[in-house]
């Protein structure tokens, strides 16, 4: 590149240009070919950072299709054996080699979206608290930390107090309801996640509000708006798509949850006909029975779980992000 | 634009080699086993794989084991069917489990192993309710019916005819289970398929069935918990964590008509039977008067042929011997941790069955 850029400065004498000029010219050359060949340089840089951000990308892109491919060779001898039937097939027998996914299928939606529904007063509560009410201060900082903290908290805890302090909660008020005090079950399950899935939601929803252009809440109050006609006609309006953005976060936190839910929900194979009935979810099933699934369909319908529930998500996000779109 | 169209070529090469790579890693047994029989390649540490029920026990063996004889043993307490597929794979030198080796198992494994009981363990029936201070008595017939769903009250007829004399609750019957595949839950359904054609027909046996009633708990501890928590509840446990964890569980009534209390001693009592040569037998529903009825081996597996993915005749000598140790004075070590210690039977029929393993054909013990 470098003798290119030089010849290139002594090729130019020779064009119908006048000697006067070439002398200028010869004798501001070096500098220019200096100024030149760092110009290059910058640009070289500029080509492999972009090209390595290029590859960095391209490797989640190739990541992703990896486990999807992975997912589906694995599955295969399910879905050949199985069919489609596996999708709603009702039974889950590894004796008889019988395997239906509906259940779990049924199992994982409930509990997350009850608990999507349960935590979202709390969440949106927090997110405009924080965001709207005091953004400043040591008792917001502390309160903020705690929402953060919350989403720290390794899961298998969240299911060991679950076990021991929300199970007694949940049976004397299935007791006082009428329905056989279990504890264990959907209910609970929801409950736990409920708690767990609170900070994504609030985190991104509270700096959602902050965000808000001051001179639009201004103009509200100017007009004599009051605080709540301002979040309700300004501030919810104007972040609509971040707060829906946390709240699918939250959503993806709550399908994929594994730990926590096993040890609340019961780990029933049965079709759910309540709230309050014992079930399972599809993560909490893969890691219970896939250590010990010594046959051969038994392994690939655990595996095509995993791939029921990569497509649930997906299809999940893909609906959110049409609504956010059409939010923004 | 050229720039982005070699890219995107070597973006597309990328993936196809990525994947390629994550498949032959999911599914290649095959190719994994050459280059793990290279990482068990240091002769002075023997590997081993498998049930979670031996993991205390064979800690303490192996840990006595090392003093006296400098031989390291790395267990990784996987679960049954773990070792069984590590030793399938031949990453590890033997594989431990709670369930002999199933047909399509032993198809896999590609040549023949052998089983050597090494302990016995029992699961019991354990329960609350609280207000009842005698302990429970169950026939085989009750406990089916029980884990059948067809029983769903304590002060059920059946359950009271058994129990004479006890003041039973009119609350509902809990069934816990456990919700991971286990070989406790292999010893248990195998009893039940014993004792009830009702069980066999619509459950059947397995490390994980499809239950009719009841909630799921991961691990001894989970089944543990809901039994704890939950007034009514009824569910099965190793005895070693009843024991340890002070719960009630019921008396059982064997094959010979006696209600008896899961321990030690009835235990190794239920294998002291005629055991068959390949000491493949299943200790449920024991014929012996003394023994109690959901016993169950724990079997180490070995290959049978020990010249395999260039092991030494040295390193096969050395896991041999372990063995031997483990079945005779190893038995020690048993009863302090709950285990069962074999009986002398058992020891007879392993030792002959290891005198049959061999190195190129030739036997390693004499």
């Amino acid at each position: 590149m470098d003798t290119s850029i030089n010849k290139d400065v002594i090729t130019r004498p020779e064009d119908s240009l006048g000697r006067v000029i070439t002398s200028t010219i010869n004798a501001t050359s070096v500098r220019t070919a200096g100024r030149i060949r760092r110009s290059y340089r910058q640009i070289r840089t500029e080509n492999v950072f972009r090209k390595t951000l290029i590859i960095v990308s391209l490797c989640m892109v190739v990541l992703i299709l990896g486990i999807l491919f992975t997912l589906i060779v694995q599955a295969f001898p399910s879905i050949k054996a199985l069919g489609a039937g596996y999708l709603w097939g009702k039974t889950w027998d590894p004796v008889q080699d019988v395997y239906g996914a509906l259940p779990f299928l049924l199992g994982t939606l409930l509990t997350s979206f009850l608990g999507l529904l349960i935590s979202l007063p709390f969440s949106f509560a927090v997110a405009i608290f924080l965001g709207e009410y005091y953004p400043k201060g040591w008792l917001p900082n502390l309160l903020k930390n705690a929402v953060e903290l919350i989403a720290a908290v390794p899961s298998v805890i969240y299911g060991f107090w679950g076990l021991a302090v929300l199970i007694p909660m949940v049976q004397s008020l299935e007791t006082k309801m009428g329905v056989p005090p279990v504890g264990y079950g959907i209910f609970s399950s929801a409950l736990v996640l409920s708690i767990m899935v609170i900070p994504y939601s609030a985190s991104l929803g509270r700096s959602m509000i902050t965000m808000v252009p001051s001179s639009l809440k201004e103009a509200a109050y100017s007009l004599g708006a009051t605080r709540w006609e301002v979040i309700r006609s300004v501030i919810i309006p104007y972040t609509k798509s971040g707060l829906f953005a946390g709240v699918l976060l939250s959503l993806g936190r709550a399908l994929g949850e594994t730990m926590a839910v096993t040890m609340v929900i019961g780990n029933t194979t049965q079709m759910p006909h309540s709230i309050f009935d014992t079930g399972n979810t599809m993560a909490s099933v893969i890691a219970n029975e896939l250590g010990e699934a010594d046959k051969r369909v038994y392994n690939a319908a655990l595996i095509e779980l995993g791939l029921v529930l990569f497509f649930v998500t997906v299809i999940i996000n893909v609906i959110g992000k049409k609504v956010i779109g059409k939010f923004s | 634009m050229k720039l982005i169209k070699n890219l995107a070529l070597a973006a597309i090469a990328v993936a196809i080699t990525g994947s390629m790579t994550l498949t032959s890693c999911g599914s290649g047994a095959g190719s994994k086993s050459d280059s793990a029989s290279a990482a068990g390649g240091e002769d002075n540490t023997i590997l081993g794989a498998g049930s979670t029920f031996d993991n205390p026990l064979f800690s303490k063996m192996f840990s006595e084991y090392n003093k006296t004889n400098g031989l390291k043993i790395n267990y990784q307490s996987i679960g049954s069917g773990g070792g069984i597929k590590a030793l399938t794979d031949k990453t590890v030198d033997f594989g431990a489990s709670d369930a002999p080796l199933s047909d399509d198992q032993a198809k896999a494994l590609g040549g023949a192993a052998v089983h050597i009981p090494v302990t016995a363990g029992a699961v019991v029936l354990s329960y609350n309710l609280p207000g009842v201070k005698d302990t429970l008595m169950l026939t085989p017939e009750v406990l089916a019916n029980i884990f059948m769903g067809n029983i769903k009250k304590w002060n059920d007829p059946k359950i009271a005819a058994i129990n004479k004399g006890v003041k039973l609750p009119a609350t509902d019957i809990v069934v816990a289970h456990r919700t991971d595949g286990s070989g406790t839950t292999n010893i248990f359904t195998t009893y039940l398929t014993k004792v009830s054609k009702d069980w066999e027909t619509k459950v059947g046996k397995g490390s994980s069935v499809n239950w009719p009633v009841g909630l799921g708990g991961k691990g001894n501890e989970g089944v543990a918990g809901s039994i704890k928590q939950t007034p009514g509840a009824i569910g099965y446990i190793e005895l070693a964590y009843a024991i340890q964890n002070n719960m009630a569980f019921a008396k059982i009534q064997n094959k010979g008509g006696n209600f008896i209390t899961p321990s030690i001693a009835s235990v190794t009592a239920a294998a002291n039977i005629d055991i068959p040569a390949d000491a493949k037998v299943s200790l449920t529903n024991t014929e012996a008067a003394d023994g109690y009825p959901i016993s169950g081996f724990s079997w180490v597996i070995i290959y049978q042929e020990q010249k395999y993915n260039n092991r030494s005749a040295d390193r096969a000598k050395k896991m041999l011997t372990l063995v031997q140790w483990m079945i005779h004075d190893g038995q020690q070590y048993g009863a302090p941790l709950n285990y069962a210690p074999l009986s002398a039977k058992a020891v007879s029929v392993g030792d002959a069955l290891l005198k049959t393993v061999t190195y190129d054909g030739k036997p390693v013990l004499q």
